[in-house]
């Protein structure tokens, strides 16, 4: 049994110490907002906080994270930027197919929470490891923005 | 499968306005137990008509025949009925309908139903509207009963039914049940468009909360009781199949419960995804590659290239054009290459599968329902309508989902078969499973010549294409391929809007290719788009014209196409210079197509630095798409569309190398990222003309205002796609 902190809780679960992260959220406790998308940790649509830090989910040994504080989108509204983020993107529609939406809330949030006023170019930074086949870019950018506005 | 068969019977009769519409209607009307999460345990749903519940909670429950993949359906089509039913907008919610090709199909596919074609809410306009007006209709009747009034005093608003002569008013909710036993009437009346309160408007969209919160409900995200999970290792060539296998090290992995072969492959089935995928990693299969496609892209390309050379069939002839260009003064060529693409969605497809005693149940991004169901059905033994099929939210689609084969619905039904149906499967592509498992934009090869007189006037076109059929093969034929002509290989092409007196294209379909293929998002027009309207800038730039000048004067019989240009041009200070750092090249280039009945124009602003390398800065679109029914979805899908046609102008290529393809991850075949994304700027000419389609008319035009906007910066005009940045080093 591994235990693991997802959301302030204590979980324990019973996986090989090399099982992804992703798929002990996913499978093991079947908190599905965290999406599978390449399994490379190239496009983002995994992410999740270790500790604050936006992480892909999908190539993190869940062992890596045992003892560490993991935030998933099922409680980002938990804290401030989380809510403010997810207002910001519900008022510019940014969604589309929305499936890699949750990875980039999450990475946005840890964005705004380190930086609270970020440039086009941060955001370009903090952003790019999250695909978004739908192009929502336009709106998450703008979307950013509005958040920032939200929490000055 | 040839007993699957689409024709197109009702689109004519649509277009003509005439009665082909079907609104399926269910009588006597249900009350159905609602389902828990609306709140009060005594809540009920009461069924209206096919699209239309309404709950005793005063929910409003639009039922959506088409698939949200994203483009915004179930926001539009909810938009036009609660506009016609007089709604309250935050009372409305969508719901997928289950598969019913006869309260649901495709009104201008006769009788299928399905999302595809940008169609959506063409098909769908006049069908949601009396919906909506025959509900309310349902309603007044019901309150003018109850309050034994006259019903024509009977006033709708905002989900309140009122009359002002007795001061009564009700909720939608408490005349639910009553309203539901109403007749419904054979004739309503429509709204006159100026009175729309949310047609036009800026109804926001209602899948942005559970699409923000992680509870919105992916395929992926289905667990059923006692379900598993299945991860399949496919042929390393399309046509290879399973000479053996061996799986004792894959059943010897925690969580494995069994290895099965399929004509597709070998299945490993566990209790959970990783455990699936470490079985798969473990087996040994030896394939036979004796009827296996070897060749590669290179190859494949020669072989077009070679074609080329020869006539085609002819799909579009005007004039002579043997005479005027054996007459020419100046003859101007280039001709132009497309690789394979891969739809890429971010949800790679995936499928479950419950084979039940009395039928069966499936939950997918159901795109195709009609076909899905009548494959499956058939697999089982079963009849269409025993085979249920659930449509969830897709995590994208471009066209992918709606494949002419069935190709992993029928997968994931062929492994529960194997297992004789003892669990619930959930087939799980991984992402190398899904960009090779095929059913790609098809790759082609175009050659164009344009011939000048001897005044300088463009006065002959020659456009041969030489590229797979999509259609030839799938349920589509009949109705799609006319004479050896499919129809979605010349779209865009055949139906050039210029003015040029003499015209041939004429069309090669290899069929010798074994490489699946299948409608990419915009189709015909995402290759025709390109071939047609660089081609013209090339030709535009020997006559020594302006390219917005030129095309105006080619496009008089076509004042739609030259609406949105003389737009796009206007807002884009077409004509007036960019300003360039020191090391910089910048242009401005236009594009200008019709797809799906829409119309769309777009200016590109590009960089292009000393290295070649490229940056779009802005896209100034406009828009013609008929009524705007939701202009901030418009704006939306043509961004999305720059950001989708982006990717393949600077990146997309499937290829092949001795068949097998070469990328198998978004590292090998890269969608762009933020930081690639333009400024998109979308103005939408306001028309009162029915709705037409928006989910991939702003596709077609980028790849060519892009190519168009590089040669005004550099001088030369890129053939491929990919762009070959090379090219461009200063």
């Amino acid at each position: 049994m591994i235990q693991l902190t997802i959301n302030g809780k204590a979980q324990h679960v019973d996986v090989a110490p090399d099982t992804p992260l992703l798929w002990v959220l996913r499978d093991s406790l079947q908190m599905t907002g965290t999406k599978y998308g390449c399994g490379q940790g190239l496009c983002g649509a995994c992410t999740v906080h270790v500790d604050g830090e936006p992480v892909r989910a999908c190539s993190t040994p869940v062992s890596d994270v045992v003892g560490r504080r993991i935030t998933t989108i099922e409680a980002v509204d938990g804290e401030r930027v989380g809510k403010v983020v997810q207002e910001a993107w519900r008022k510019l529609d940014v969604v589309q197919c929305g499936y890699c939406q949750s990875g980039q809330i999450m990475s946005a949030v840890a964005l705004l929470t380190q930086n609270r006023k970020p440039s086009d170019a941060d955001i370009d930074n903090a952003m790019a490891g999250n695909l978004c086949r739908c192009a929502t870019y336009v709106r998450i950018r703008a979307a950013i923005h509005e958040a920032a506005k939200a929490l000055a | 499968m040839s007993e699957i068969i689409i024709e197109n019977l009702s689109r004519r009769r649509f277009l003509q306005g005439s009665a082909g519409l079907t609104l399926g209607f269910c009588l006597p009307a249900v009350a159905t137990a609602a389902a828990g999460k609306l709140g009060a345990a005594a809540a009920v749903n009461a069924e209206i008509n096919a699209f239309l519940q309404i709950g005793t909670d005063n929910s409003v429950t639009v039922m959506s025949k088409h698939l949200e993949m994203g483009q915004g359906t179930y926001t539009g089509l909810a938009t036009i009925l609660a506009d016609e039913l007089d709604a309250d907008w935050a009372q409305v919610r969508v719901e997928g309908a289950a598969a019913d090709a006869k309260r649901y199909n495709n009104t201008f596919w006769g009788p299928a139903q399905g999302t595809g074609g940008s169609t959506a809410m063409a098909n769908s306009w006049e069908q949601m509207r009396k919906a909506g007006a025959s509900g309310r209709a349902m309603l007044v009747s019901a309150a003018a009963r109850r309050w034994q009034v006259g019903a024509a005093e009977i006033v709708v608003r905002d989900g309140i039914v009122s009359h002002a002569g007795s001061g009564r008013k009700a909720s939608f909710g408490e005349l639910a049940l009553d309203a539901a036993n109403e007749t419904v009437p054979t004739e309503v009346k429509l709204k006159d468009p100026k009175d729309f309160r949310l047609i036009g408007k800026q109804a926001k969209r209602k899948d942005s909360a559970a699409k923000t919160n992680g509870t919105a409900q992916f395929t992926q995200d289905v667990f059923l009781p006692g379900m598993l999970v299945a991860v399949v290792a496919h042929p390393p060539q399309f046509g290879a199949t399973v000479k053996s296998f061996d799986a004792s090290k894959a059943k010897a992995i925690k969580g494995v419960v069994d290895v099965v072969q399929i004509p597709q492959g070998v299945a490993v089935l566990a209790t959970d995804t990783w455990s699936a995928k470490k079985g798969r990693d473990a087996l040994s299969v030896t394939w036979d590659d004796s009827k296996a496609f070897k060749l590669g892209s290179d190859e494949i390309l020669a072989k077009y290239k070679e074609m080329a050379k020869k006539p085609g069939l002819v799909a579009k002839q005007t004039g002579d054009t043997a005479k005027t260009f054996a007459g020419a003064a100046k003859v101007v060529s280039a001709s132009f290459d497309f690789p394979y693409l891969a739809h890429a969605a971010m949800e790679p497809m995936n499928c479950v599968v419950h084979l039940k005693a009395d039928g069966c149940e499936v939950w997918n991004g159901e795109q195709f329902q009609t076909v899905d169901q009548g494959r499956v059905a058939a697999l089982f033994g079963l009849k269409p309508e025993q085979v249920k099929l659930n449509m969830l939210y897709a995590g994208g689609s471009f066209g992918r989902r709606a494949c002419t084969q069935s190709d992993y619905v029928l997968e994931a039904a062929h492994i529960v078969k194997a297992i004789n149906g003892k669990a619930p499967v959930k087939l799980v592509w991984l992402r190398e499973d899904d960009m090779r498992g095929g059913y790609y934009r098809p790759m082609f090869h175009h050659a164009l010549e344009a011939a000048l007189d001897g005044s300088g006037q463009l006065v002959g076109w020659r456009h041969r294409l030489v590229g797979q059929s999509i259609i030839t093969g799938s349920p589509f034929e009949a109705m799609l391929v006319k004479d050896g002509i499919d129809h979605v290989s010349v779209e865009g092409a055949s139906n050039l809007p210029y003015a040029i007196p003499n015209l041939l294209v004429d069309l090669h379909t290899p069929t010798d290719i074994g490489v699946p293929v299948l409608w990419w998002r915009s189709v015909g027009s995402s290759h025709t788009a390109y071939s047609t309207e660089v081609f013209l800038d090339e030709v535009a730039a020997a006559m020594g014209k302006d390219p917005v000048a030129l095309r105006l004067e080619l496009l008089t019989g076509h004042p739609k196409h030259a609406g949105v240009l003389k737009l796009a041009a206007d807002k884009a200070n077409w004509g007036t210079p960019l300003k360039a750092t020191a090391g910089e090249r910048r242009g401005r280039g236009v594009a200008v197509h019709e797809s799906f009945s829409s119309f769309v124009a777009q200016v590109a602003e590009v960089t292009v630095k000393k290295d070649g390398s490229i940056k779009v800065d802005r896209i100034i679109c406009a828009v013609d798409c008929g009524t705007a029914i939701n202009p901030d979805n418009i704006r939306s899908q043509v961004e999305g569309g720059v950001g989708f046609a982006l990717s393949a102008a600077l990146h997309g290529e499937i290829t092949l190398k001795a068949g097998q393809v070469e990328q198998g991850n978004f590292d090998g075949y890269a969608p762009i990222r933020i930081d690639e994304m333009p400024v998109v700027e979308v103005h939408i000419v306001p028309s009162g003309a029915a709705p037409t389609g928006i989910g991939e008319p702003g596709v077609p035009p980028l790849a060519p205002a892009v190519a168009n906007a590089i040669a005004a910066a550099t001088g030369k005009f890129l053939h491929r796609m990919p762009f070959n940045t090379a090219e461009l080093v200063a």
